[in-house]
């Protein structure tokens, strides 16, 4: 077990030093968050064409546009795995005795940590367009909880990926396929109850849906879950834990 | 477990199969504890092959290998802590200093604390990147990247070292560092080192034994001078190179299997 945890960390803390020794990424992938909030969210909030009960729509889509940039920057992962594959690092970890699975969770816990830094910049933007922050800590902590959670689904998911495509190119293909059909197959910008029948069906299977959920009763005053937190924390940790069995049995693959 | 302790490298009847084509057919091979041995080969030959399916990258199809006794397939984990493999890109992370590089694999590894510590310390040394330990590796010369790859995958001593075309793309005086650091690995720590090469000056000067493949099977194994002997009293190490996988071309010139050799190099990528 130790050993397990020790290789996660000695992954996880290589790709954090590699972050934080070039952060501009942090700050470009920042630029969409501005876009959503300051154009979208403005003009959406005037028309007030989408029916969110008391909460204002900036305040409604905040958390939506946080889980956005999570799933933005965490499904591109794979394209720096397919990198790594092509160099040949991905070989060297895995000819070490580290366990497979403590490798893939060595990643996904970079990606985490990597949201809670993208979050801390979406909260500044959010501070800066008024959104009515809950700036208590169990509320605080929770955010992070989800953020992290929700980093390490969607970066696992895109490890799987890459996994099965193995070429840069036909990864950024299937990025962009994917991306934008879970962000709008979600209710990260308009309420559920608004969708036609066929969509919600669909929405209910996107885990972005569970983690919006999740940020929206806890990161903003007045914010309020569409589902039980208990179920969102589930269904997110239930997903992980499949993508992780998966990812690991998929990642030796990246060496043949 | 080890039958034999002189043997470090035991591998009997390996195959590796995509679709019709056969990577590896059959090769059986014993390799010495201690030695420096050469795989040599024309491209597609099951040199690149056969030294994944050793460091357990990848599965045979059939057939079996034993790492200091453990068998690649049943025992991964055992053979993986005693193995170290460079492969054939430059492929420590640039993005990190060599010390960063180093620590990562010690961890990786199961070093803990000041053996860590230590370890790392004496392969900044035998690498010679003392001060440079804490420049980003994007900066480091060719030769300077393969030292520290090489002191990187032997900071847990492995019993075994793999390395695929060590000296590929490096200028002549770094490709001689290079040969004096895996001698120096074989005196001081008695390692058995496989190379994959396609340069007869490498196989020649650096290698005690050579095992040629051709079309996944075992041309011919021996001495560099033994084998050079066998072809003719004036013969190269080329010479005997082109003898023994040039033949074998004559005898299997079908255009479609050349295809098909082709589209599964390809398809290794």
């Amino acid at each position: 077990m130790w050993n397990f945890l020790y290789a996660v960390a000695a992954v996880a803390g290589a790709e954090l030093r590699k972050l934080l020794r070039d952060p501009t990424e942090l700050f470009s992938r920042a630029v969409q968050p501005v876009l959503w909030l300051a154009m979208f969210g403005q003009v959406f909030s005037q028309v007030r064409g989408i029916p969110t009960g008391t909460l204002g729509y900036l305040d409604y889509m905040a958390p939506g546009i946080l889980a956005q940039s999570v799933l933005f920057s965490a499904i591109f992962y794979g394209i720096a795995v397919i990198w790594e594959r092509d160099l040949g690092i991905v070989h060297k970890l895995l000819v070490t005795p580290a366990p497979r699975s403590a490798l893939v969770l060595g990643k996904a816990t970079a990606a985490g940590m990597r949201g809670l830094l993208q979050t801390a910049v979406v909260y500044l933007i959010a501070v800066l367009m008024q959104v009515h922050i809950r700036w208590q800590l169990p509320a605080m902590l929770l955010v992070a909880c989800c953020v992290f959670l929700g980093s390490c689904i969607f970066s696992t998911f895109s490890l799987l990926i890459a996994c099965l495509v193995k070429t840069r190119e036909r990864f950024m293909g299937i990025g962009q396929v994917l991306t934008m059909p879970l962000f709008f197959a979600s209710n990260a910008i308009y309420p559920l109850d608004i969708m036609p029948h066929w969509l919600r069906t669909v929405a209910s299977f996107n885990p972005l849906t569970y983690l919006v959920d999740a940020l929206r009763g806890s990161m903003v005053e007045g914010g309020l879950h569409h589902y039980p937190l208990a179920l969102s924390l589930g269904v997110m940790l239930a997903v992980f834990g499949l993508l992780l069995a998966g990812a690991t049995r998929l990642y030796p693959d990246l060496a043949r | 477990m080890s039958a034999q302790p002189d043997v470090a490298i035991r591998i009997d009847s390996l195959s590796k199969r995509y679709g019709h084509f056969a990577a590896l057919d059959g090769l059986s091979l014993d390799i010495g504890r201690g030695l420096i041995f050469g795989l040599l080969g024309p491209n597609g030959a099951g040199k690149s092959t056969a030294i994944k399916i050793l460091t357990t990258l990848l599965d045979a199809s059939a057939g079996s290998a034993r790492i200091a006794g453990f068998d690649v397939a049943k025992q991964p984990v055992e053979v993986r802590r005693r193995i170290g493999y460079v492969p054939q890109l430059l492929s420590a992370d640039g993005a990190l200093t060599a010390r960063e590089n180093l620590d990562l694999s010690a961890r990786l590894y199961g070093l803990r604390g000041s053996q860590r510590d230590d370890r790392i310390g004496q392969a900044l040394r035998f690498a010679g990147l003392e001060d440079a330990s804490d420049h980003l590796v994007r900066t480091f010369s060719g030769g300077m990247v393969r030292r520290l790859e090489i002191a990187q995958a032997t900071l847990h001593e492995p019993e075994v070292l793999f390395l695929d075309e060590p000296t590929i793309g490096l200028d002549p005086a770094a490709r001689r560092t290079v040969w004096d650091r895996l001698r120096q690995l074989r005196s001081d720590k008695g390692m058995t080192i496989l190379i994959s090469t396609h340069d007869m000056e490498e196989a020649e000067t650096l290698c005690d034994e050579l095992a040629i493949l051709h079309q996944g099977r075992l041309a011919t194994a021996g001495r560099p001078d033994a084998l050079k002997a066998e072809v003719g009293p004036d013969a190269t190490l080329a010479d005997v190179f082109v003898h023994f996988s040039g033949a074998a071309i004559d005898s299997s010139g079908h255009a479609s299997e050349v295809r098909a050799s082709r589209a599964a190099v390809l398809r290794r990528g």
